[in-house]
C-alpha cells in the first residue's frame, strides 16, 4: 500500500518536470539568501565578540553558511536533472543518480530545519556567554596597559554608549570592581589609602560609574560619582541620570531579535525546500514506473513510499542487518540436498 | 562663422542616432541619480538643522533636485527626437519644438554646473551658520525646562559623541558658559556661593566639560572637571594630555563632514554634467544634419552638421532679442505715453 499515491499522465509528468526545474532555480536564489543571512549573523556576532566568553555561538552562522552553499549546489544540480526527466530516454542517464540525490536533498533539508531551530534555541547559551563575557570585560576595564586587554575599555565604553546600557545587570555592578587603574591613583593620599585598606582584597572600590553610563536623555548634567550618597538630589529624579538597562539584557534583546527574524526566514525556506523535495520524489517514482511499464506514453503512478512507513522501515532495517551475513555457512544451498545418484544406490 | 562643422554621411548619421538613443537613456538614469544625490544631501543637512543658524546652504540640494527632475524630462525628449530623426516623415513635427527645447536644456545644464560651483563657494556661509548655531546650542544647553530649547542638551550631547568633538572652536568654549542649570546647584553650599560671587554676571562657571566630550579611547577614566588644575588629578598635565577629551571643535568637524559629502556629490554631478552636455551636443549635430536632408529626394546623401550657425555672441543675441524686445517694447509704450502726456501741456 503506497504512501501518497498519485497517477500522472504523460502531459502531467512533463509539466511536473518543468515546474520543478523552475522551483529548483528559485531554490538556488533562496540558497544564496540563506548564505547571506549566515554571513550577516557572523558579522554581527563578530562585532561584539570581545564581550562574549565562549565562541560556541558561532556554529549557528557557520551552519547557515554551509547549508546555504549546499543548497545552491544541490538545487543547481537538481534543476539540470529535472529538465532531463521530462523525456524517458534522457531519464535513463540519471536513473542511478536519482536515489542518492534524493537522499542528499532530504539530509540537507533536515539540516536547514536544524539551523532554524538552533536560531531559536540558542538564547540560554547566549545569555550565559554574555554574563561571563561582560563580567570579565568589566574586570579588565582598567587594564589598558596589558597586551590583549588594552582595547577592552574602549569596547565597553562604546557598547554602553551604543546600546544605552550600564554594567552587567545594572549600574551597581560597577561598585563591586575596581575600574580605575592603580596607575592613576595617588598612593600618597590618605583618602586613597584608607579606601583601599577598608576593602578585604585591597581594591579601590567606589560608588561611581564610568562616563559612558551617562544618559543623553537626562535633563541635567551627569552625576557619576557618589551615587549612593547624594543628598542634594532627589532619589527619584536620580533614576534618569544613568542608563537603567543592563548590557547583558540589551545585547540579548538585540541578538534575539536578529535571530528570530533569521529563524523565521529559514523556516520558510525549509518549507519551500520540502515542497521541492516532494516534487522530485514524485517525478522520480513516476518515471521509474513508466520504464517498468514499458510504454512511454502511458499513465503511471507516483508515490512517496512504495509500502507503508512501517514496512519500509522494516525492510531497510533487514537490509542493514543482512549486510554483515555474507560469510554465514547455514545459507549455502548445496548442503543436505539429496541427489538422484544417492537415492539410486539405496535400494541395491 | 559656423561653430564646429562636421560632415555626416548616411551611415554616420545612423550610428549617431543609435548612439544618442543609448546615451540619452543613460543620461535619464544619471538625472535620477542627481535627484537622489540632492535628496541625500538635503536629508543630511536637515538632520543637523538645530545647530545651523540659517538655511542658506539648502540652495545646493534644492538646485540639484530641480536639475535632476528637469534632466529626466530633457533626456526623455532627446530619446524621442533621435528615434524620429532618421524617419523623414516624422522628423518635421519636432521643428518648432527644438529651439525652445535647446534653450531650456542649456539653461538647466548650466544650472547643474552652477550647483557644483556653489557647493564649494558656500563653505564660508555654512561655517558662519554653524558657528552661530553651535554658540546658541552651548548657551542653551542647560535650559532643559524651557519650551523650544528642551532638546538642545540631547542634541549637543549626541553631536559631540557622534562627531567626536567638543565645544564650538574647542573645549574651552564650555568654560565661558554656565552649562549646569541653577535647578541642580545646591545654593546652601559655600563653594557654589563663592564661585557665583567671583563672577561679574553671577554665573556658575566651571573649568569642566559635559560627559559627552569624553574620549572612549583614553586609557584613563575620563576627567571632566577641574581640567586646568594639574593638582586636582594624579599624574595629570592638561597641556600634554591629548586622549582624555576630544580636542577638536564641533564646527570644524561638521564643516569637514559636509564639505567631504559635497565634494563627493560634486564629483558625481560633474561627470553627469559632462554626459548631459554630450547628449545635447550630439542631438544638435543630428538635428542640423537631418535638416539638410529635408525636402531632398535621396535621403542617403552626405550632409553637414554644425553646432551654431552664427558665432556664439550672435546666437546669444538672437535668443535674448525676443526677451529684450518685450522689455523694450514696454519701455517704448511708457515713453510714448509719457511723451503724449507731456506734449499737450
Amino acid at each position: 500500500m503506497a504512501v501518497g499515491k498519485v497517477t500522472f499522465s504523460k502531459v502531467e509528468r512533463e509539466k511536473l518536470a518543468e515546474v520543478l526545474w523552475l522551483l529548483n532555480w528559485i531554490s538556488v536564489v533562496t540558497g544564496t539568501i540563506l548564505f547571506g543571512l549566515g554571513l550577516f549573523l557572523r558579522v554581527e556576532i563578530h562585532k561584539w565578540q570581545e564581550v562574549m566568553s565562549e565562541q560556541g555561538i558561532l556554529y549557528v552562522p557557520h551552519m547557515l553558511i554551509t547549508t546555504g552553499l549546499a543548497a545552491c549546489c544541490i538545487n543547481f544540480f537538481g534543476g539540470k536533472i529535472c529538465l532531463d526527466c521530462a523525456d524517458t530516454n534522457k531519464f535513463l542517464r540519471w536513473k542511478l543518480v536519482m536515489m542518492p540525490y534524493i537522499i542528499c536533498t532530504f539530509f540537507f533539508t533536515s539540516c536547514v530545519l536544524a539551523g532554524a531551530l538552533m536560531c531559536y534555541g540558542i538564547r540560554s547559551q547566549m545569555e550565559e556567554s554574555l554574563f561571563m563575557g561582560l563580567r570579565n570585560a568589566m574586570r579588565y576595564y582598567k587594564d589598558t596597559d596589558t597586551p590583549g586587554r588594552c582595547n577592552l575599555k574602549r569596547t565597553v565604553d562604546l557598547l554602553q554608549i551604543q546600546f544605552q546600557c550600564c554594567g552587567n545587570t545594572g549600574y551597581r555592578d560597577w561598585f563591586h570592581i575596581q575600574w580605575i587603574s592603580s596607575r592613576y591613583l595617588d598612593m600618597s593620599s590618605s583618602a586613597v589609602v584608607d579606601r583601599m585598606r577598608s576593602n578585604v582584597e585591597g581594591k579601590y572600590l567606589m560608588d561611581g560609574v564610568p562616563f559612558s553610563c551617562c544618559s543623553t536623555f537626562s535633563p541635567w548634567p551627569c552625576i557619576q560619582q557618589h551615587l549612593s550618597t547624594s543628598s542634594t538630589q532627589d532619589k527619584q529624579s536620580q533614576q534618569l541620570n544613568l542608563w537603567r538597562r543592563g548590557c547583558r539584557q540589551a545585547l540579548l534583546d538585540h541578538y534575539t531579535g536578529i535571530m528570530q527574524s533569521i529563524g523565521l526566514t529559514v523556516l520558510l525556506i525549509w518549507l519551500f525546500e520540502l515542497l521541492v523535495l516532494t516534487g522530485v520524489r514524485y517525478l522520480q517514482t513516476a518515471m521509474e514506473n513508466v520504464l517498468r511499464l514499458g510504454d512511454p506514453e502511458s499513465e503511471s503512478d507516483g508515490w512517496i513510499l512504495e509500502n507503508s512507513l512501517a514496512e519500509t522501515a522494516r525492510s531497510n532495517f533487514n537490509i542493514i542487518k543482512n549486510l554483515g551475513k555474507c560469510y554465514q555457512v547455514d545459507d549455502d544451498p548445496n548442503i543436505n540436498v539429496p541427489t538422484a545418484a544417492a537415492e539410486e544406490e539405496l535400494p541395491s | 562663422m559656423v561653430v564646429m562643422k562636421m560632415k555626416f554621411p548616411f551611415q554616420k548619421r545612423v550610428k549617431l542616432a543609435q548612439g544618442l538613443w543609448i546615451l540619452s537613456w543613460c543620461a535619464t538614469v544619471a538625472g535620477a541619480t542627481t535627484f537622489t544625490l540632492g535628496c541625500i544631501l538635503k536629508t543630511e543637512l536637515r538632520r543637523r538643522a538645530e545647530v545651523m543658524d540659517n538655511q542658506d546652504i539648502h540652495i545646493v540640494p534644492n538646485t540639484l533636485m530641480i536639475v535632476g527632475l528637469a534632466s529626466l524630462g530633457i533626456n526623455y525628449f532627446a530619446s524621442k527626437i533621435c528615434q524620429d530623426a532618421l524617419d523623414a516623415g516624422r522628423f518635421p513635427r519636432w521643428k518648432n519644438f527644438l529651439k525652445p527645447y535647446f534653450a531650456v536644456s542649456c539653461f538647466f545644464t548650466v544650472l547643474m554646473l552652477l550647483a557644483v560651483i556653489m557647493s564649494y563657494a558656500m563653505k564660508g556661509s555654512l561655517e558662519s551658520s554653524l558657528k552661530a548655531g553651535l554658540r546658541n546650542g552651548i548657551r542653551f544647553y542647560k535650559d532643559t525646562d524651557t519650551p523650544g530649547r528642551c532638546f538642545q542638551k540631547q542634541n549637543i550631547d549626541r553631536l559631540q559623541m557622534e562627531f567626536q568633538c567638543c565645544g564650538n572652536n574647542d573645549f574651552r568654549d564650555w568654560f565661558e558658559v554656565q552649562w549646569i542649570s541653577n535647578r541642580y546647584l545646591d545654593f546652601s553650599s559655600k563653594e557654589v556661593k563663592d564661585r557665583i560671587k567671583s563672577n561679574v554676571d553671577g554665573r556658575y562657571l566651571v573649568d569642566g566639560v559635559p560627559f559627552s566630550c569624553c574620549n572612549p579611547s583614553s586609557p584613563r577614566p575620563c576627567m571632566q572637571y577641574q581640567l586646568t588644575n594639574n593638582s586636582a588629578h594624579y599624574n595629570y598635565d592638561y597641556q600634554t594630555e591629548e586622549l582624555n577629551i576630544y580636542l577638536r571643535g564641533c564646527r570644524e568637524a561638521l564643516v569637514n563632514y559636509y564639505m567631504g559629502l559635497m565634494n563627493t556629490i560634486g564629483a558625481g554631478v560633474l561627470s553627469i554634467f559632462l554626459l548631459q552636455g554630450s547628449v545635447l551636443v550630439s542631438l544638435r549635430l543630428l538635428q542640423t544634419a537631418m535638416e539638410a536632408v529635408a525636402g531632398k529626394e535621396n535621403t542617403e546623401i552626405e550632409t553637414e552638421g554644425y553646432l551654431l550657425e552664427k558665432g556664439v555672441k550672435e546666437t546669444i543675441m538672437e535668443y535674448l532679442d525676443p526677451v529684450l524686445k518685450f522689455l523694450l517694447l514696454k519701455n517704448q509704450v511708457e515713453e510714448g505715453s509719457a511723451a503724449a502726456t507731456t506734449t499737450p501741456t
